[in-house]
């Protein structure tokens, strides 16, 4: 068997080429010509059997060789690129995952079988001849005796006998040869390893031995077992085409290194301190160097860790694919801003509610092929995600151009779960956000894919987790969007540090809008006053002391950090500014994690920790209270 | 959980100390460290029983009062006072937490002979809270269910997704002044 960490090296070169098979036959449903994509997936094809064959994953390789013999015949154009023969590819693409998955499913043999013969079908080629395709192959390591050739044995014979039999590779192990100087010309130091067809017989096998039987080390290890006993076969690397430069890094080391950054950063924080405190210009100079290195130790980092999110949008392009087919409905997705990049654990996190949002638009969202051509839409259901910046944070946004969320059913199903009163009439984004309630479904039918209602409260709690937030827009007939809202990054940001009523917190520079006096006219708690007029547009202000449960009267000079989300923003009224800092941020435990006011927390120069202010949450606050205090108003 | 099933048999390794005026222990094998008083960074809204984040080599970590789930009185720290810096289950997962104690007594074994049933009456404690009581020296020495005491506290957080409202501090919500 193989070492754990060869097989994770195994894995992981072949799950990437695994996915640029993916997406290279994916791109070729939208351009069945491009020899490009063509020479590309056969590429990924043969390397992939390289790599199975190296890793001595004999079922992996044998499946990939016909499948790649059938392939030939597109490449060489012989056979023109269809649905149908995309379709059994991609079927092939998902049978090599399961063969890679640690322990391949029973039957896995037959459906490999099953799957090469609608290929051939497909290609105009019989089924691969011979034994079952994907049987594995005889594994023999040998030696002949010392002495063969001095007794007039001929070792090449046996070879061409072992190839006749259906070797494929035969290699010599030289590892008993010794140094010039020392070498017996007429002694044989050699050994051999060979890979034959399971076609062959184990008494063809000890026949091609028969002159030598005297003194002969022969394993054999027949194919139903391939990499029982014998060493897996290590050869020569087969041709890798690949970008040169691209390394592949296990996750969890930029997690160590992200955390060894963080704890750079604290560490060069308490340095700055000292050394301001000292004053000693030498000292003040290295610690001004070890800021500027710390800072792009940081940023060197934590670009590493950002992901294009169009990491995760090939697998989208194929759910999209298969439900196309499953639903009976043409779809097509477009994807923008792939380019767009977060931090890969909330790259990696967002798949699910994304896939969930894409099938839920897919089956509920899009209408069947006749309604839409009823209503004036082309037959073709159009799925848009999207993805851009927005100042600290990441939107993304998934569209549908359907039929648009039903206003009176999902009204009338929050009523019949007791989510609204009989008489309540919500504006539409408040009803909107019910469909994100637990069991919450308006699906006349569960179908296999959605209607169960039970992915959306998936999509808002993985949204929650990630610290960002849901909008969702709908319009009867033209469609609905659900925009995510993520934060760019979980690991380290600018702080802005504040002082309230002698406690300091972080605000997250990047939703820093500006900082403005508090007039003398607001500086008491009492001031009925609710807004600040900011070159004559009205901002909403918190007084975090009173946000904070603060102990004390403030001072004089207080000052108000405006910050942003999204469309909104809201002044939050400090003691005073303290300044910026590089914040490392560590999240709250599960005992604090349930308090919405807070990101998370950070250390400070001086060893104290220093909460992190949740700025979405406050300026939804912000908000709502407005919102209160204008309905209380009217 | 019973004695048994967390002291099976054999002899453990404690840690004693003092808080509210009683003696408790640890199994020495959750603890980390024993830590000099630090600087306590308050969580606004956060309840009585974890109100505060302190700094442990680098990572923050809550800290926990257990003379709150204990019903204890609270006395103000003396020169003695220590946190005790715990390995622990929260939520499925291992977590470190801080716990406050008085004072530190000494790492100690207690057998099985050392252990005494609980009591179903006559304990000011609520029994769930406690996974085992024992004799150390010539005092009673009681092992809190740390597990259990935190995994009572999540479950009655879950509700909980805002700083004090009227209800929960009998406070005036927020609002735009």
């Amino acid at each position: 068997m193989m070492d754990a960490e060869t097989l994770a090296v195994f894995r992981a070169e072949a799950e990437g080429l695994v996915e640029s098979l993916e997406s290279n036959l994916l791109a070729l449903k939208d351009a069945p010509r491009d020899r490009a994509l063509i020479d590309g997936a056969f590429r990924d094809l043969h390397t992939l059997k390289g790599t199975g064959a190296m890793f001595g994953r004999a079922d992996i390789a044998s499946f990939l060789h016909d499948f790649e013999t059938a392939f030939d015949r597109v490449r060489d154009g012989s056979v023109e690129v269809t649905p149908d023969l995309l379709s059994v590819a991609l079927a092939a693409r998902d049978h090599v995952v399961a063969l890679l998955s640690a322990e391949p499913a029973e039957g896995a043999d037959r459906a490999g079988a099953a799957i090469l013969s609608r290929l051939a079908a497909l290609m105009g080629t019989p089924a691969a001849p011979g034994a079952a395709p994907d049987a594995g192959p005889w594994h023999a390591t040998f030696r002949l005796p010392a002495d063969t050739a001095a007794l007039g044995g001929r070792p090449e014979l046996v070879l061409e006998e072992l190839r006749r039999l259906g070797a494929r590779t035969i290699r010599a192990r030289t590892g008993d040869v010794p140094p010039l100087d020392r070498l017996d010309p007429v002694c044989l130091y050699l050994g051999w390893e060979a890979e034959i067809d399971a076609t062959a017989t184990e008494d063809d096998i000890r026949g091609a031995f028969l002159f030598h039987e005297d003194g002969l080390q022969l394993s054999l290890t027949p194919p139903a077992a391939p990499d029982a006993t014998a060493p897996p076969p290590r050869g020569p690397e087969p041709p890798q085409h690949r970008a040169p430069a691209l390394m592949r890094v296990p996750a969890e080391r930029l997690d160590e290194m992200m955390d060894r950054v963080g704890e750079l950063v604290i560490a060069e924080a308490r340095l700055n301190e000292l050394a301001a405190r000292f004053g000693d210009p030498g000292l003040v100079a290295v610690a001004e160097d070890i800021q500027r290195l710390a800072t792009a130790m940081r940023d060197n980092t934590m670009s590493i860790r950002m992901t294009p999110i169009g990491a995760i949008t090939g697998r989208f392009r194929r759910l999209v694919h298969d439900l196309s087919r499953e639903l009976g409905k043409p779809l097509a997705l477009e994807v923008t801003g792939e380019e767009t990049e977060l931090d890969k654990t909330v790259i990696e996190r967002l798949a699910d509610p994304l896939m969930h949002l894409i099938r839920n638009a897919a089956d509920h969202g899009l209408e069947p092929p006749a309604a839409r051509a009823a209503a004036g839409k082309p037959e073709e259901g159009r799925i848009t995600l999207s993805a851009r910046y927005s100042g600290a944070e990441v939107l993304v946004a998934l569209s549908d151009d359907g039929g648009g969320l039903d206003r009176d059913r999902i009204r009338a199903r929050a009523v019949e779960r007791g989510l609204l009163a009989e008489d309540a009439d919500p504006p539409d984004d408040a009803l909107w956000k019910l469909i994100f309630e637990p069991g919450f479904s308006t699906a006349p039918a569960v179908t296999e894919l959605s209607g169960r209602g039970v992915g959306m409260d998936v999509v808002r709690r993985t949204i929650e987790d990630l610290r960002g937030t849901i909008d969702v827009a709908s319009a009867p007939g033209g469609g609905t969007t659900v925009t995510l809202r993520l934060p760019l990054t979980l690991a380290i940001i600018d702080g802005l540090l504040i002082d309230v009523a002698g406690e300091r917190l972080v605000i997250p520079l990047a939703a820093v809008d500006e900082i403005v006096e508090l007039p003398d006219s607001l500086a008491d708690d009492d001031s009925g006053n609710a807004f600040l007029d900011i070159r004559s547009s009205l901002v909403p202000f918190l007084r975090l002391r009173r946000l904070l449960d603060s102990e004390g009267q403030p001072g004089a000079h207080q000052k108000v950090v405006v910050v942003t989300s999204g469309e909104g923003r809201v002044g939050l009224v400090v003691d005073r500014i303290i300044g910026s800092n590089q914040t490392v941020i560590k999240q709250l435990s599960p005992l604090h994690s349930g308090i919405k006011t807070f990101s998370g927390a950070t250390i400070l120069g001086d060893g104290a920790v220093a909460l992190i202010l949740d700025v979405p949450q406050l300026v939804a606050r912000g908000r709502s209270d407005t919102d209160c205090q204008g309905e209380a108003a009217a | 959980m019973t004695d048994a099933a967390q002291f099976p048999g054999a002899a453990r390794d404690v840690l004693t100390f003092r808080l509210g005026g009683e003696v408790l222990a640890v199994a020495a094998t959750q603890l980390r460290e024993v830590l000099e008083p630090a600087p306590v960074t308050r969580v606004p809204g956060a309840p009585a029983f974890s109100a505060g984040l302190i700094n442990v080599r680098g990572a923050v970590v809550p800290l926990a009062d257990l003379r709150v789930p204990l019903r204890m009185r609270h006395t103000p720290p003396g020169p003695d006072a220590r946190i005790l810096v715990l390995d622990l289950p929260l939520a499925g997962q291992q977590a470190i937490v801080g716990i406050h104690a008085d004072a530190v007594h000494e790492v100690t074994r207690i057998g099985p002979a050392d252990l005494e049933d609980i009591p179903t009456v006559g304990t000011r404690w609520p029994p769930r809270f406690v996974a085992a009581i024992g004799r150390w020296g010539g005092h009673f020495v009681t092992l809190p269910d740390l597990p259990a005491i935190f995994a009572d506290f999540l479950s009655g957080q879950s509700g909980r997704s805002h700083l004090p409202g009227p209800t929960a501090a009998g406070q005036q919500d927020l609002e735009i002044s």
